[in-house]
């Protein structure tokens, strides 16, 4: 036992390290959870039946159906063939290999990030890994939580570890509190324009500060989900009080003498006074405004008071290049406010925020209201049980008499893997992840937004707050 | 996974920074079950452009990409370097590569060379001014070289050990199961176990 003072995440390492690497080698670490969807898995279990290789902790592991399954008519068989085959390949996987499986139409099926909170399976201190980049999302309860590659996920099902190199440490400290209207996603689009898409490359991210500490469980989930946008390895949020009551009561959450002990380690985990982060990044709560992506990457962002910026402001020639490129693509003109830019489309989705808060933020706003001209909004909730549960509030027909449309649960639109998506040269307002060319449709236009603004903008036909509504809207 | 140590082909410039896993291989590419057969999938939706790159006669058959900043960013898609390598590519080389895709990439016997944004200039042009040129990528000394020009590039010390031994990841990490056992035996009964199945209600 040594005394240094050590980060969050340096804690899950030390205490995840099975074998230490010598010679370059990199460290082998535990994996205590692995959640599996029908992507990026085939592969990988046909890896195992060609080693002839079992999966090491079934029990340890997970998986549902997300990523190209339909969010409507989802009693009916799956009508594109090729997506039908992989939904069944991730079936036959699960029964041959003996792994739990939350198929459509199941109550716990969904978008994978959103299920593994929900079950109480995602706790603090933990390895989570899953073959997708944004399982960065569980390290909102201070898990250490990894997107990782197919072979990797063969890897992790034979056995249960994965080499990974060591990390640097990067503090990104929201201080103050922020102004109505103004939500997680904005704090994380503003971290992801201040340090670039590679911004993070290498880094675990800590988000620190009073904003932080006082977002509830499923905003820090939004804010932990996007970390991969800035191109970090992870990102993390202190377990706290929020969420040991968030964790509390849920079906795979400890109980009686097992809760006491886990929570008692779960308070050893924030990072130590006197711990150094190897880089530090500070952004003010206060002053923070409603934010949007105006580019093809989710670095290239403003205030949504601000205008799409002058390409002679840019002085990085990769990222004037790269500018030049996406106002194309976008179809936008420098010096466009972007509360004047029109769109077609609204997306309220996806494992950036799906969950109940996030349909709840957006009903209140939109109530009794009616949706633009000609545009479209589409509400597909992160999960079944989410489904169910905003439609036990009412929200479902909050969402249908505003004239959007109510789905069932899947990643759907956020990168249209399933019929859910843009016709070429259509722009949408979209609540999830990535506004890269091409990811909601051939030639679709996206503008990231929080589930506040998407609302706004589904009201006025344009990209707005909800304090640009006036009584006359509506 | 066959040993890497010296390979030449031709090189190929990718003059664009950013270019993300969307990009090499678009999403509606993902549903295959298959671990081969992507090379039609790469950079799909660029290659209906006469201009792009690889609809190049010269450049058709390309074995080694040379990048802009930020390669393969985004998704975790494997499809990404399988793509690459099914389309022939053996290396690609850039100031900086995205990590999920390095990792992908050094699993599967793709050389990620980073090399200097100068360095990478330098190419370009030479590569534009005489196009079809083979460059050669030596692993053993962590070089690149084209006509006259040497360059050195960085690769981390494990991945080229690994693919210069040809090394399968999984049957390195069953050498030490027995560690791997150990340290299952010390685990915390409340870590989470996703069997027996529990659902909310119950």
């Amino acid at each position: 036992m040594t005394n240094q003072p050590l980060t969050l995440a340096e804690k899950v390492w030390r205490d995840h390290l099975v074998v230490k690497g010598e010679n370059g080698a990199p460290d082998l670490l535990y994996i205590d959870l692995h959640l599996i969807h029908e992507v990026t898995s085939p592969q990988a279990f046909d890896g195992l039946r060609l080693a002839g290789r079992p999966v090491r902790r079934p029990d340890l592991t997970i998986a549902t159906e997300d990523h190209n399954t339909p969010t409507i008519d989802i009693d009916k068989p799956i009508a594109d063939a090729t997506s039908r085959t992989q939904i069944e390949a991730l079936r036959h996987n699960a029964k041959e290999f003996g792994i739990r499986i939350h198929s459509l139409g199941d109550i716990d099926q969904g978008i994978v990030h959103v299920v593994g909170p929900q079950l109480g399976l995602t706790m603090p201190g933990i390895t989570v890994v899953c073959g997708d980049s944004h399982t960065s999302t569980h390290g909102a309860f201070g898990a250490l939580a990894m997107g990782i590659g197919t072979s990797e996920v063969e890897h992790v099902l034979a056995t249960q570890t994965l080499p990974l190199k060591a990390f640097k440490t990067m503090a990104i400290n929201v201080e103050g509190t922020l102004r109505p209207g103004v939500t997680s996603k904005d704090i994380i689009l503003a971290v992801i324009a201040k340090i670039g898409t590679g911004g993070g490359q290498g880094y675990v991210l800590e988000y620190r500060g009073s904003a932080i500490r006082s977002l509830s469980m499923e905003a820090r989930m939004t804010i932990c989900n996007m970390s991969i946008e800035a191109g970090a390895r992870a990102g993390m949020v202190a377990p706290d009080e929020t969420t040991f009551e968030y964790l509390k009561g849920r079906p795979h959450a400890p109980k009686g003498a097992e809760w006491d002990a886990a929570v008692e380690y779960w308070k050893s985990l924030p990072t130590d006074v006197g711990a150094v982060f190897d880089a530090e990044v500070f952004l003010d709560a206060n002053t923070l405004d409603p934010f949007v992506t105006w580019g093809t990457n989710p670095g290239q962002g403003v205030s949504l008071n601000d205008s799409v910026p002058e390409i002679e402001s840019i002085t990085d020639p990769n990222e004037r290049a790269a500018a030049e490129r996406a106002l194309e693509y976008m179809d936008l003109v420098p010096g466009t406010k972007m509360k004047d830019i029109r769109v077609d489309t609204v997306f309220l989705g996806s494992c950036t925020n799906s969950r109940i808060e996030d349909l709840r933020a957006a009903a209140a706003i939109i109530k009794g209201k009616k949706k633009a001209d000609g545009l479209r909004m589409m509400v597909v909730p992160g999960s079944a049980r989410v489904r169910l549960q905003a439609e036990a509030e009412g929200l479902d027909k909050v969402f249908l008499d505003f004239g959007a449309e109510w789905r069932f649960a899947g990643c759907s639109m956020c990168l249209g893997m399933n019929p859910d998506q843009l016709a070429p040269g259509e722009r949408a307002a979209s609540t999830s992840n990535r506004n890269f060319e091409g990811r909601q449709g051939k030639g679709a236009r996206t503008h990231l937004v929080s589930p506040l603004v998407a609302a706004a903008t589904a009201i006025r036909g344009t990209l707005s707050a909800p304090g640009d509504l006036d009584e006359n809207n509506g | 996974m066959d040993k890497f140590t010296t390979f030449t082909g031709v090189a190929v410039p990718l003059k664009r920074s950013n270019v993300d896993t969307d990009q090499i291989i678009p999403a509606v590419y993902l549903k295959r079950i298959t671990k081969t057969g992507f090379e039609d999938a790469l950079f799909a939706s660029w290659r209906n452009d006469p201009e792009f790159v690889l609809n190049q006669e010269v450049y058709k058959h390309g074995e080694v990409l040379i990048a802009g900043p930020d390669f393969g960013t985004g998704s975790s898609r494997e499809h990404a370097v399988w793509a690459l390598r099914d389309y022939g590519f053996k290396a690609v080389l850039s100031a900086k590569f995205a990590d999920i895709f390095r990792g992908n990439a050094g699993k599967q016997g793709l050389v990620t060379g980073e090399i200097s944004e100068e360095d990478t200039e330098k190419l370009w042009a030479a590569i534009e001014a005489n196009p079809g040129v083979a460059i050669t990528i030596d692993l053993v000394n962590k070089t690149a070289t084209l006509m006259d020009i040497k360059v050195s590039f960085a690769i981390d010390e494990y991945t080229r050990w690994r693919l210069l031994e040809g090394l399968d990841d999984i049957g390195l990490t069953l050498r030490d199961e027995a560690a791997i056992t150990e340290f299952e035996a010390k685990r915390p009964a409340w870590m989470p176990e996703t069997l027996p199945v529990r659902t909310a209600g119950e």
